[in-house]
């Protein structure tokens, strides 16, 4: 991807993000990621229905790439079952930290394929994808 | 300016305004840590052959060069730690755990650092103390009428930085203390951001205990100072037992230990950091503390005026009388802020600073802070501002 189109869409997802506001709904479960050595905090909200994501909202405070990365997973993951979710979720991160991963499933999010060379960034775009796959697995072991 | 040649860090191409966190090293303390290692490494306080009688003169040497910063009185009074958070643990546990009771009160304020509020904590949860936060003022400082206003017969203790870690305000302790003393309360100093910028006297401030770490002013990491006037450290219970903190024991289990300093060193200390330590105090007493704490205000003056002529940049702190500036870029995270200049090789610290709770206080959680050192210069700044001034296209240059 160019350069000029990349930094197009993740900053169009850091100025308007999907889904950005919280709904304090008991249907949600709550879930709150925030890094030891970053400064950024999220808290998402997750209704999944029959085994499939059916909303997924977020609000906090966080740098560009944590926010844009975190309205493009929205994007990304909405409709889809737990058992798609975590598996695009594993291949994202593969694709932070360097490993061979499905360029297919991630989509838009292949705008930060870039991100691996750049340690101080990789935990801002993990930052969201990493707590949504941890709630996801465990959602996954108690409901199988 | 010729003392820059004195740091082999100021020779990489970067512009370092994280001095709150850590400092650069002179040549002549790595040499000093260098020359331990090669010339004289052997254990303190152990072997009747040479090269161990000169470790131990050069540690105990450091030892009093620390006493004589800080104008202590006696060099007893001075502890080695690995930090102020151990010289503050220490304070906290092996003191003040002992002779608090249930319902006494712990005076502090919003703006301490983690390491000043944390081991309060762990107190309270043995002990029902109530810990207090003296109010500050609407530029989050703290007053001696809030001092005076928060003191109650039940208090006990007030815990407090010298200079605060994020707004950088130079607190008033010799009146504190003077205040304090006068109700038996008794005064800890974390001098973490005080004792590297300027002169501290801990005669004429009268206060209780004084901690530093040795990494924020030019010497070695892993390497601090617990000061307590003796009559507080004689009462000391020491957590750390081992080799070298007793004189003798028994197989019955009485313990007898040895006298101060050494019976709150067990363990092999950091030989290397005091000695390192020693000769960063050497370095700083070299160009004087006065002269320092006076070129830093006026590098922070100037920084102030220049960024305040930049309609993008809010300033926290503008009036405090210390090297910290706290600021953000409108809308623009702090994190993004520190992306930015990294580009430049301008290194800042984003983030809260380890003071999460003062955003109760300021209403901001995260913020851009520059703390500076005598070896920054107005060269620096004028790139910083440059920089600052062209931050409107930050997001496409960082992304």
């Amino acid at each position: 991807m160019d350069n000029n189109k990349r930094r197009e869409i993740i900053l169009d997802n850091f100025n308007n993000p999907i889904n950005r506001g919280l709904k304090y709904d008991d249907n949600y479960v709550k879930i709150n990621t925030n890094n030891e050595s970053c400064i950024d905090e999220l808290n998402f909200e997750l209704k999944i229905d029959n085994g499939k994501i059916v909303d997924l909202v977020f609000d906090g405070e966080a740098c560009a790439i944590s926010t844009a990365s975190a309205s493009i997973m929205i994007k990304i993951l909405l409709n889809k079952t737990v058992d798609e979710a975590i598996k695009i979720c594993k291949n994202y991160e593969n694709m932070i930290n360097g490993n061979d991963y499905d360029k297919d499933l991630l989509s838009l999010a292949t705008v930060f394929d870039n991100i691996s060379g750049q340690a101080s960034r990789k935990k801002c775009a993990l930052l969201s994808w990493n707590g949504i796959l941890k709630y996801l697995e465990e959602y996954k072991k108690n409901n199988s | 300016m010729d003392i820059r040649n004195d740091f082999p860090m100021l020779k990489k191409g970067i512009i370092y305004f994280d001095n709150g966190a850590t400092t650069f090293k002179p040549q002549m303390v790595i040499d000093s840590i260098v020359d331990y290692y090669s010339n004289y490494c052997a254990n303190a306080h152990r072997g009747d052959y040479n090269i161990s009688l000169k470790t131990d003169m050069m540690y105990e040497n450091a030892r009093k060069k620390v006493k004589d910063f800080i104008n202590a009185k006696y060099v007893e009074e001075i502890v080695f730690t690995s930090g102020a958070t151990e010289s503050l643990n220490m304070i906290a546990k092996s003191y003040f755990s002992n002779i608090l009771s249930d319902g006494d009160e712990v005076l502090l304020t919003k703006a301490e650092h983690a390491s000043n509020i944390l081991p309060w904590f762990s107190i309270k949860e043995k002990k029902d103390i109530d810990i207090k936060y003296m109010e500050l003022n609407e530029n989050y400082e703290l007053t001696i009428e809030s001092v005076i206003s928060s003191i109650t017969d039940k208090t006990r203790v007030i815990s407090i930085a010298h200079v605060t870690n994020v707004v950088g305000d130079v607190r008033p302790i010799k009146k504190i203390c003077e205040i304090a003393h006068k109700k038996n309360i008794l005064v800890v100093v974390d001098g973490s951001q005080s004792v590297p910028h300027m002169s501290v006297d801990v005669q004429d401030l009268d206060c209780d205990f004084l901690v530093f770490s040795g990494h924020k002013m030019c010497g070695p990491t892993g390497i601090g100072v617990l000061y307590a006037k003796k009559e507080y450290l004689e009462e000391f219970v020491p957590y750390n037992l081992g080799g070298g903190m007793n004189a003798n024991f028994l197989n019955n289990g009485e313990v007898e230990y040895k006298s101060l300093p050494h019976r709150l060193e067990a363990g092999t200390p950091n030989i290397s950091g005091a000695i390192g330590l020693g000769v960063a105090i050497d370095y700083l007493t070299g160009l004087n503390m006065d002269m320092i704490r006076e070129y830093e205000l006026k590098l922070k003056k100037y920084l102030v005026k220049k960024l305040k002529e930049n309609k993008n940049i809010e300033i926290y702190n503008e009036t405090t009388d210390s090297g910290i500036i706290a600021f953000n870029i409108k809308n623009v995270f702090s994190q993004d802020t520190a992306i930015y200049l990294n580009d430049y090789n301008i290194c800042v610290r984003a983030g809260n600073h380890c003071a999460k709770i003062l955003k109760d206080e300021i209403n901001i959680k995260n913020t851009c802070r520059i703390s500076l050192y005598f070896y920054n210069t107005k060269e620096e700044l004028d790139k910083l501002i440059s920089v600052l001034s062209n931050c409107d296209d930050l997001y496409n240059q960082i992304i």
